[in-house]
C-alpha cells in the first residue's frame, strides 16, 4: 500500500498528464512534540501548517494533487524522532516538516540524507521551520534540508547591531540552555560583541540544563551580583518564562535581549515590568505591518483563543514558496521541487525573501522589537505588544557559510 | 560576596520551604497509610489550577481556602472509591493505581484548561516587595509561602504527636485490627488522612503555582524532586522531610552560584589535566551547570550509605 503510494507520487506528473488528476495525495510528515513539555508549541505549529496546507488544497492543490499532513509525536527526542521518521516513510511521506529542537533536526537531516542515498527515486525533502542551530546550514548542511527560520547567528547579528548602537549597554550577561542551540547562541554573542563593541564586558556566560530548572532565582542572584545591565538569552518555552518571572520577582533591572521573548506566556509572566526592557528578534510580530495581515485574522477566526495566538509567520512563507516551487517544477517530485526551491525569490508583505542556493537558508527580513504599552495589536490580551526598534532586510542578514553540498545528478 | 551568599541563602530557604510544602502531604500519607502516592504532585498541580479558577470567580483569599478543600474532597473520593479497593491487592497495586491516576489528572487538567500555561498571576493583595536586601526585592507572596510552609509543619507535628486523634491515626497503621476492635472507624481514618494529605498538596499548589508555571506539565516537573526529599529525609519522617527540603534547596542554590569545576579543584591541588585527555570535558563542567543534578546525586548517595534516610526509622 505505502510503496504503491510512493511510486504513484514519484510518477505523479506523468500519470497526471496521461490520465487526468491523480488520486494519490502528497503526504507530508509533521514530526514534532505533540505531548509532554513541548506540546503547546508543537500543536500550535501543527495547526498553522494545517491551515496553510488547507489553503493550498482549497486553491486546487499542488499541480492538481491534494496535500495531506500526517502528524507524528516525537516528544522532542532525537531517537524517538528517527522511529517516527521511519514510520512516516513507511506511510509514504515524501516531505518532512520539523522545527522544535535543533538536536532533533540534526538527527533528522542526517537520517534523510542516508535514506535518500540508499533509495534513489524515493527521495525525501526536509522542511525545517524552526530549528536554528547554524550547523544545519553550515558543516552539517545537505541538499535535502531547507531552513525557513533565520539561524541563531543571523538573529544574533541583528540583535548585536542594535546593541552596538546603544551606548548605555556596558555589561552583558549570557544565560542559555545547555545544548547545541544554547551553546551556539552564547558563542555567537561573545564573538559578535567583541567585534562590534569591544568596550562591552561579558560579565557572565551561564549554561543551565534544558527545561529542567523550576526556580531561576539563584541565576538571577548571580546576574545581579555580576552587575549586568543587559541579559542575552536564547531560552525558549518554560525556560524563558520562568527566567523573566524570577527576574521580575527580585526586582532585577536589566534589558532582556531574547530570541523568544514572544514565547507563549512570557508577556503574561513579565507584564508591566517588561515594558521597554523585554526585546526579541523575530521574522514577524503583530505590529510589524501597520495593519494585521489577512492570514493572521483568518487563522485566529479558525483557531480562536489565547493559546492559538498566531506565531509562525515563517510557515506562511514556507508553504507559499513550496507551492510556488512545485508550480515552477511542474511536478510534486521532491527532487524537482528541491531544485526549484534553490535560489527562489519571492516578495511578501514584509519584504524580499530568498532561499539561498548555496546552503538552503532562507533570507527574510528580521525585526528587533520591544514590549511596549501603546501598540495597535497587543499580545496575550495583556494590553502590551511588540513595537519594532529596527528592521533588517533579508539580504542584509546573509552570513558566510561553510556549506559544501553535493547535489543529485 | 556577602551579597551573593545572603541572597543565595534566602533563595535556598524559599526553595526548600516550597519543597517542604510539596512533600509534607506525601510524607503524611506515607507514614500513616504506607502508600507511596505518585499522584501527589498532580494534586499539587490541581490545587494551583483550582486556585487560579476560584481566584477569578471569588477572589484570592476565599480561593486560598476553597481550593485546598476541593483537593481534600478529591483526595477523600480517591481513597474511598479507588485506593481502598486496590488496597486489597497489595502495595504494588496501590503504587500502580496512583501512578495511573497522575496521568488521568494531567489529562483532565489539559482538557479543562488547555496545554498552555494559564495566567496564574500573583494577586495584587500580595504582589508587593516585602523587603529589600542589597537592592534586590523579596516579593510578599514568597513570604506568605514561607509562613504557610512552617505553619504546615507545626500543624502536622502538633496534630500527630500531641492530640488524641493523632495517636489514633498512628495506631491505625500499626494496629488496625486492635483499633477497630476498640470501636474506632479505621477506614474512616484512612479517608481522613488521605484527604488531609491531598488538602496540604492543594494548599501548596495555591502558592506554588505563583512561583512555578501553572500548566499540565507542572506535576512532571516537580514530581521527581519530591521523592528525593522524602527518601533523603527518611520515608515517613516529617522532621526529616523539613530538614531534607531545606538541605536540598540551599545546596542546589549555592551550587548554581559556584563557577568552579573539578578541573579547578585539581589545579589547586597541583594536578594538571591535559586538554587532550578524554576526561577533560567531564572535569571542566562547572558546578553551576551541574546544580540541578545535585539533589539526585544526594538521593543515590543516601540510598547507598544510609537507605533509611536522615531521620527514617525503616529502610526504603
Amino acid at each position: 500500500m505505502s510503496g504503491c503510494a510512493c511510486s504513484v507520487v514519484g510518477l505523479g506528473l506523468v500519470i497526471a498528464c496521461l490520465a487526468g488528476p491523480a488520486s494519490a495525495d502528497v503526504k507530508i510528515a509533521f514530526i514534532d512534540p505533540l505531548s509532554g513539555g513541548g506540546a503547546a508549541t508543537g500543536i500550535l505549529a501543527q495547526k498553522t501548517h494545517q491551515f496553510y496546507i488547507d489553503a493550498i488544497n482549497a486553491a486546487g492543490g499542488l499541480n492538481g494533487e491534494k496535500l495531506e499532513l500526517l502528524p507524528f509525536d516525537n516528544k522532542v527526542n532525537p531517537q524517538e524522532s528517527l522511529i517516527q521518521l521511519k514510520r512516516a516513510l513507511d506511510e509514504g511521506a515524501r516531505y518532512v516538516v520539523q522545527g522544535n529542537g535543533s538536536s532533533v533536526a540534526l538527527a533528522i537531516t542526517d537520517a534523510v540524507q542516508k535514506h535518500n542515498e540508499r533509495n534513489p527515486g524515493k527521495e525525501v525533502v526536509f522542511l525545517n521551520y524552526a530549528a536554528v542551530d547554524p550547523a544545519l546550514t553550515n558543516e552539517k548542511c545537505n541538499f535535502w534540508h531547507f531552513r525557513f527560520d533565520a539561524d541563531a547567528d543571523m538573529k544574533m547579528a541583528a540583535m548585536t547591531d542594535v546593541i552596538a548602537r546603544d551606548a548605555k549597554i556596558q555589561r552583558v550577561y549570557l544565560i542559555n540552555q545547555d545544548y547545541s542551540f544554547g551553546k551556539a547562541v552564547a558563542v555567537a554573542a561573545s564573538r559578535m560583541l567583541a567585534q562590534k563593541r569591544p568596550d562591552i564586558k561579558v560579565v557572565g556566560d551561564e549554561l543551565h540544563p534544558l527545561q529542567k530548572v523550576n526556580d531561576f532565582s539563584p541565576y538571577v542572584a548571580k546576574i545581579k551580583a555580576a552587575g549586568a545591565d543587559t541579559v542575552i538569552t536564547g531560552n525558549w518555552s518554560n525556560d524563558m518564562v520562568l527566567l523573566i518571572k524570577a527576574g521580575k520577582d527580585s526586582g532585577l533591572k536589566v534589558v532582556w535581549e531574547t530570541y523568544y521573548g514572544g514565547s507563549p506566556g512570557a508577556v503574561t509572566a513579565i507584564g508591566e515590568a517588561g515594558v521597554d526592557t523585554l526585546k526579541q528578534v523575530s521574522e514577524w510580530h503583530r505590529n510589524a505591518t501597520p495593519e494585521l495581515d489577512a492570514t493572521v485574522a483568518a487563522f485566529s477566526k479558525r483557531f480562536p483563543g489565547k493559546e492559538n495566538e498566531y506565531t509562525y509567520w515563517r510557515a506562511k512563507t514556507m508553504w507559499e514558496m513550496f507551492a510556488a516551487a512545485a508550480k515552477k517544477a511542474q511536478s510534486n517530485d521532491p527532487v524537482k521541487v528541491a531544485r526549484a526551491l534553490e535560489g527562489m525569490k519571492m516578495t511578501t508583505s514584509l519584504g524580499e525573501v530568498e532561499m539561498r542556493a548555496d546552503n538552503h537558508q532562507l533570507l527574510q527580513p528580521l525585526f528587533v522589537s520591544t514590549l511596549s504599552r501603546n501598540v495597535k495589536y497587543d499580545s496575550e490580551d495583556s494590553g502590551l505588544g511588540w513595537k519594532s526598534d529596527a528592521k533588517v532586510e533579508g539580504k542584509a542578514t546573509a552570513l558566510p557559510t561553510t556549506c559544501r553540498m553535493e547535489r543529485p545528478k | 560576596m556577602l551579597e551573593l551568599v545572603t541572597i543565595s541563602l534566602l533563595n535556598g530557604v524559599v526553595y526548600g520551604l516550597l519543597l517542604f510544602m510539596l512533600s509534607s502531604g506525601l510524607t503524611l500519607i506515607f507514614s500513616m497509610m504506607g502508600v507511596l502516592n505518585f499522584a501527589h504532585a498532580s494534586v499539587f498541580m490541581l490545587g494551583a489550577y483550582l486556585s487560579y479558577q476560584c481566584g477569578r470567580w471569588i477572589g484570592f483569599w476565599p480561593a486560598l481556602i476553597v481550593a485546598p478543600l476541593l483537593c481534600a474532597l478529591a483526595g477523600a473520593v480517591i481513597e474511598r472509591y479507588g485506593l481502598r479497593r486496590v488496597h486489597a491487592s497489595g502495595h504494588m497495586a496501590e503504587i500502580l493505581f496512583t501512578f495511573g491516576l497522575a496521568y488521568v489528572i494531567e489529562e483532565l487538567v489539559t482538557m479543562a484548561w488547555g496545554r498552555n500555561a494559564v495566567a496564574n498571576n500573583v494577586p495584587s493583595v500580595i504582589d508587593f516587595p516585602l523587603f529589600h536586601v542589597f537592592g534586590s526585592t523579596f516579593p510578599a507572596y514568597k513570604g506568605l509561602m514561607m509562613a504557610m510552609s512552617i505553619a504546615m509543619f507545626v500543624f502536622l507535628y502538633v496534630a500527630l504527636r500531641k492530640t488524641r486523634i493523632g495517636l489514633v491515626i498512628q495506631a491505625a497503621l500499626t494496629h488496625p485490627r486492635m483499633l477497630s476492635a476498640l470501636g474506632h472507624d479505621v477506614p474512616g481514618i484512612f479517608v481522613l488522612v488521605f484527604a488531609i494529605g491531598s488538602g496540604l498538596a492543594g494548599l501548596g499548589g495555591v502558592i506554588g503555582g505563583f512561583m512555578l508555571l501553572t500548566q499540565p506539565t507542572l506535576a512532571q516537573a516537580i514530581g521527581p524532586i519530591v521523592f528525593v526529599v522524602v527518601v533523603v529525609g527518611g520515608l515517613g519522617s516529617l522532621g526529616g522531610a523539613l530538614v531534607a527540603s531545606l538541605l536540598i534547596g540551599i545546596l542546589q542554590t549555592f551550587a548554581v552560584a559556584v563557577d568552579y569545576s573539578l578541573l579547578d579543584l585539581l589545579r589547586t591541588a597541583g594536578i594538571a589535566v591535559a586538554r587532550a585527555s578524554p576526561i577533560y570535558e567531564v572535569l571542566s563542567i562547572k558546578l553551576a551547570t551541574a546544580a540541578p543534578i545535585v539533589p539526585y546525586l544526594m538521593l543515590v548517595l543516601m540510598l547507598i550509605v544510609r537507605p533509611r534516610g536522615l531521620f527514617g526509622t525503616r529502610d526504603v
